[in-house]
């Protein structure tokens, strides 16, 4: 599958508590939990995005809490996949458990600059910077990782499995 | 080639011989635990597929914990929520109001997790219980809900990372400068997606509420779990807490270890955290002049008995400074009972200090201690990040108990000393 979109770009360790403030997890509402995202650093960002935006950061992004409403509030406001150097755990695992791909990527990162226009396949994990004309490579999504998105996340795999 | 007490303790689980960093296992879960946040979405989850039902009621931990007693309408429904669900399904440990407690300090006091489980919660700290000895490690709300359906699973082996801790503590430095310290150095993704070993002649001294403390925080190096070898200090406090049998497992002498650090501790001053990041250490002598507002003294990191009372013998005979709040949080029932046995309430209440029934509250910027624009607290707490405590232009700065007590006698960032002649 290919996307393509345009780059919202951010820095090394962006935890959960800036990605969505603990406050706002009592909904469950994807819609509520976009609207705060990403408060602590950019209040604007939800205004901001466009969906099929792509998300770019440095390493070790979403680091701290085990709230899964962080990848869905990021989901929510159209952002269609984040490449990082390096992710935490728990939020690697519960992004494609909703179902939104990620990408680790050394290089591209720090070449990549906000609002260039990138292409992204996540079969491959080659990552096109059409602004830049350059290309990254990224780690290709593990085929367990791949499944989970082909159902949609977790929990609608483990459906699908729980009716075979 | 040998194998580290992580890699015994998932091979075990997953039927196998031996497991190697970066193998796929799937996983037996001996316990399961969610609270008043992780909880109720993942109760949604199973009812939206279909599958409201447990593997085994005996297994899984459910416990309000965060915005308790109910802070607001929409905490009062995702406590509600958890509470059906426990009934239903007739949960063995759901703990109510009233004999709840910070979920990482309850289930180790009330013996529910075991040295050698494999224990999932839906919560990042639940890295607390490596301190036991037990592989134990957070997870977001859907694979909560996978775990309380099926009991099992994946993990992907991690690589370990030794820590090695050697000589005498100075007066007033505990577990959690220890960790403080290691992060410091480290970094917060500095053991990413790998498991810390805690070991050493130091921590053989170290008391259980330390390593419970250090294990506590291994996430907030990126850990996927921190683990202790259990001994005797683990052992006597086992004692009279386990009903179910228990394997105790320990890392070989020649099992792999992608890095091995030193720490001679006798050079190691009581740590300060400053904001934004748990990394952002200095040692006390080198804080300078940082007025605060706030002290909270409590959490999963230090709301035990041990922290409250090196907090009472700081402030014994003194007094809150002006315009400051201390904020006292015993994380359990049962450490509240025995801080009230042993008078330490008696001081916090001359000091000027409010006490309040156990909850994560303030920690997360929940509630009982919220903090307004520019505001600054030193907490015995674990995350330092923007916004963290309230407004995203507040401050949070990390200690441990004796420097958060002398710090709230002092209206400043201070050392115990300070307040405390020895």
């Amino acid at each position: 599958m290919i996307l393509r979109g345009r780059v919202r770009k951010f820095g090394n360790d962006v935890d959960t508590d800036v990605i969505i403030p603990v406050r706002y997890c009592t909904s469950s509402d994807p819609h509520e939990l976009g609207r705060h995202c990403m408060e602590g650093i950019d209040p604007d960002f939800p205004k901001k995005v466009r969906s099929g935006d792509i998300m770019i950061a440095g390493k070790n992004f979403g680091c701290g809490s085990s709230r899964e409403p962080a990848p869905i509030a990021i989901k929510a406001t159209g952002i269609s996949c984040i490449i990082a150097k390096t992710f935490a755990r728990i939020f690697y695992r519960n992004a494609f458990n909703v179902g939104l791909p990620l990408l680790e990527c050394e290089d591209g990162p720090d070449q990549i600059e906000e609002g260039h226009e990138i292409e992204v396949n996540l079969d491959t994990g080659e990552i096109r910077d059409l602004s830049l004309g350059q290309c990254f490579q990224a780690k290709p999504i593990p085929p367990f990782m791949q499944d989970l998105l082909r159902d949609g996340g977790l929990m609608n795999h483990l459906a699908k499995k729980l009716r075979n | 080639m040998g194998m580290t007490i992580t890699e015994k303790i998932l091979a075990v689980h997953a039927g196998a011989e031996k497991v190697t960093p970066g193998d796929l296992i799937n996983s037996k879960i001996d316990i399961v635990m969610g609270h008043d946040l992780s909880m109720p979405p993942a109760i949604e989850e199973m009812e939206r597929i279909g599958a409201d039902r447990v593997f085994d009621r005996e297994k899984i931990v459910l416990i309000p914990d965060h915005f308790t007693p109910a802070k607001d309408v929409k905490s009062a429904e995702n406590c509600k929520r958890m509470k059906e669900f426990a009934r239903r399904h007739q949960i063995s440990h759901y703990y109510e109001v009233g004999e709840m407690g910070i979920v990482h300090a309850l289930l180790p006091e009330q013996g529910i997790v075991l040295p050698g489980d494999v224990v999932v919660g839906g919560d990042s700290h639940t890295t607390t219980y490596g301190g036991l000895g037990a592989f134990a490690t957070g997870v977001g709300s859907s694979d909560l809900a996978a775990a309380i359906l099926t009991g099992e699973l994946w993990f992907k082996v991690p690589e370990s990372m030794k820590f090695v801790y050697h000589g005498k503590l100075q007066k007033w430095v505990d577990g959690k400068d220890l960790i403080l310290y290691t992060i410091g150095d480290i970094g917060v993704d500095g053991a990413l997606y790998r498991a810390m070993e805690f070991t050493g002649e130091t921590i053989d001294q170290l008391p259980m509420s330390g390593r419970l403390t250090m294990a506590n925080m291994a996430i907030e190096a990126g850990a996927k779990n921190g683990i202790f070898q259990v001994d005797r200090v683990a052992e006597e406090y086992l004692q009279g807490r386990a009903n179910r049998p228990y394997r105790i497992f320990q890392s070989d002498r020649d099992a792999i270890y992608v890095d091995v650090r030193d720490y001679d501790v006798s050079r190691i001053e009581p740590q300060v955290a400053f904001p934004h990041l748990p990394s952002n250490t200095k040692p006390i002598s080198q804080v300078g002049d940082v007025p605060i507002d706030q002290v909270v003294l409590g959490s999963c990191t230090n709301g035990r008995i041990e922290d409250l009372r090196v907090a009472a013998q700081v402030l014994r005979g003194k007094k809150v400074a002006p315009y400051v709040r201390l904020i006292v949080i015993p994380a359990t029932q049962e450490v509240y009972r025995q801080a009230m046995r042993e008078g330490l309430f008696e001081i916090f209440l001359e000091a000027k200090a409010v006490i309040s029934t156990p909850t994560c509250g303030p920690c997360c910027g929940g509630h009982m201690g919220v903090l307004a624009k520019g505001e600054k607290a030193v907490s015995t707490t674990n995350r330092n990040f923007i916004g963290r405590m309230g407004h995203p232009e507040s401050e949070v700065y990390l200690s441990n108990p004796a420097v958060a007590a002398a710090s709230a006698v002092k209206g400043r960032i201070a050392a115990p000393e300070e307040v405390v002649r020895s």
